[in-house]
């Protein structure tokens, strides 16, 4: 399966897809000090996004969420890459400086509303996240005739 | 991006390093973000100065090395601890100088320390139209709507980078199409949905982020006379459940009667849907003992403190039950030094200053629920504090805290 979307922070990273069936915020939302969801009202509390390709359907809530994805890079804890549907300025920054202060680049893909809600939960995927070529790839599947690059 | 005279002078270091090094990161975000060039602003409203771990200082301090200066008119949001009573203070030890640490980075860099999420109340009221940089969601939502001032949703370290060039990129909230309301929301009155108004604000506030998914919402039905207080109330429930940066109430918000509702999807609130985020946010059972009311998420306003000494007047708390009043040191001092709010004292109310009781942790009992009146607190408090907590009227708060378990509702 291959899903096509645009890059909002370029790169790329291969991890297990972690979808999410509402927003998320990160601050308050994460403990921080273990990645995991600690929101107790969010279908996928107990969840941690260490590693993960984050999957989710918009964001929500505090500003402090930029800090809190740029704490999680810090301690190697953050998502390897995001995929979420609109293009939100709090990850937007957040991603910047996780890379700007750390050198950790966390991609983070934007995909239409109902290709996110079909994304296979805990399935291995790559994100390649580039302004020409923005997709999320799922393996095993064939790449020839998409014109896909060659993934890691 | 399409760059004017002062904004190559930025990125040429004209300005400084420290203003270059903002630049630099403002171009990127603002090409992510897909703007064609940037504005200027009249003040910045900082959140960054919230302790979360060693990169906050890590991004402060290189500014603070580069000998950086804020350009407009900066306040600093709230802290992680209350540096002025560290005696209340129960969580890890080492908070109170990290976060003493961040503070003062930031006020190297010319940033007030107002230490408040809602510096709107007194100190700084952007005026309608204005451009500014505010981070803080609920101080977000509260302008936007509010004042009708126009920010965009900006995250820790925009915040600081827009304060230290005086420019943000023209996208989101600054533009006119994003303040055009994509669906409007019909609501019950408090009345249909069989509210007190202080419920009423804060079910509503969490019925309006959840149903809006991020698009700007036409409230028709909110009450006439809304007070600043309830509306505030209203939004940063709704910044907490959503992610709401703005809303038009119809007769009461500034840019309501401007804004184009012709071909608008309408979608209606049932007074039921009201009353089923008062469950999920009340849970619980009369009875169960109380280890602490908390109020004042947004900050505390003088009213509220007004309306709070009549609610605790002729009544005595019980000893078990604390209660904690987050507010700013401005509005602290007012109440402390004026002797008509002598009641707050009598009934052992504690007023926290620089910081906010759901995420700086205060109550001494570790067992027992934490009553409040703030659908912000009662969204984030679970997570951040991992205890248990109930949405509820002042009255009833105030009652439950005199009997020392949760009372029933009149």
């Amino acid at each position: 399966m291959l899903i096509r979307g645009r890059a909002l922070i370029e790169g790329m990273a291969s991890g297990a897809v972690l979808r999410l069936t509402e927003p998320l915020s990160l601050w308050g939302g994460v403990d921080l000090s273990t990645s995991r969801i600690v929101d107790a009202s969010h279908p996928q509390q107990g969840a941690t996004l260490a590693g993960r390709l984050l999957a989710m359907p918009g964001s929500r809530g505090s500003s402090s969420s930029s800090s809190a994805l740029v704490e999680l890079a810090r301690s190697k804890r953050a998502p390897a890459g995001i995929v979420t549907t609109r293009g939100d300025p709090i990850l937007t920054i957040g991603a910047l400086v996780a890379e700007d202060l750390y050198g950790a680049a966390i991609p983070i893909l934007i995909v239409a509303d109902e290709d996110l809600a079909i994304l296979p939960d805990g399935a291995s995927a790559h994100l390649w996240c580039e302004a020409g070529q923005a997709v999320l790839n799922f393996p095993g599947d064939a790449l020839l005739g998409f014109g896909m690059p060659h993934l890691p | 991006m399409k760059l004017e005279a002062i904004d190559r002078a930025l990125l040429a270091g004209e300005q400084g390093a420290a203003a270059r090094r903002a630049m630099t990161l403002l171009v990127r975000y603002g090409e992510a973000c897909g703007a064609e060039r940037f504005i200027s602003i009249q003040s910045a409203h900082i959140d960054g100065c919230l302790y979360h771990g060693p990169s906050s200082i890590d991004f402060v301090r290189r500014f603070v090395d580069l000998k950086g200066k804020v350009r407009v008119p900066t306040t600093l949001n709230v802290a992680a601890v209350d540096v002025t009573h560290p005696g209340w203070h129960c969580g890890a030890r080492g908070l109170i100088a990290q976060q003493k640490k961040l503070t003062r980075l930031h006020e190297k860099l010319g940033c007030l320390p107002t230490l408040t999420c809602a510096p709107y109340q007194r100190m700084v009221r952007p005026l309608r139209g204005e451009h500014v940089a505010w981070a803080e969601s609920n101080a977000i939502v509260f302008i936007n709507s509010v004042l009708g001032a126009r920010t965009d949703r900006y995250g820790d370290f925009t915040d600081l980078c827009a304060a230290l060039t005086g420019r943000v990129p023209l996208a989101g909230f600054h533009c006119d199409e994003a303040r055009r309301p994509a669906i409007v929301l019909m609501l019950p009155s408090p009345e249909a949905a069989g509210l007190p108004r202080d419920l009423y604000f804060a079910a509503i506030g969490y019925v309006v982020g959840r149903r809006s998914r991020g698009a700007v919402p036409y409230l028709r039905g909110v009450p006439q006379g809304a007070s600043e207080d309830e509306l505030k109330a209203l939004g940063a429930t709704g910044a907490s459940s959503g992610a709401l940066a703005l809303f038009h109430a119809e007769h009461i918000t500034p840019e309501a009667a401007d804004m184009p509702t012709a071909g608008v999807p309408v979608e209606t609130v049932t007074p039921d849907e009201v009353r089923a985020a008062i469950d999920r946010l009340c849970a619980a059972a009369e009875g169960e003992a109380v280890a602490a009311i908390c109020l004042g998420t947004p900050h505390y306003s003088l009213a509220e403190f007004a309306a709070l000494n009549r609610a605790v007047d002729g009544r005595r708390r019980a000893d078990a039950t604390e209660i904690y009043v987050s507010t700013s040191r401005e509005i602290a001092a007012e109440v402390e030094s004026d002797a008509s709010f002598d009641g707050l004292r009598a009934f052992g109310i504690r007023i926290v200053v620089d910081t906010c009781t759901y995420l700086a942790p205060v109550v001494r009992q570790t067992s027992g629920l934490i009553l409040t009146t703030s659908g912000k607190f009662a969204h984030y408090g679970p997570g951040n504090l991992g205890r248990r907590v109930a949405l509820m009227t002042l009255e009833r708060c105030i009652r439950s805290a005199e009997a020392g378990k949760v009372v029933e509702a009149c």
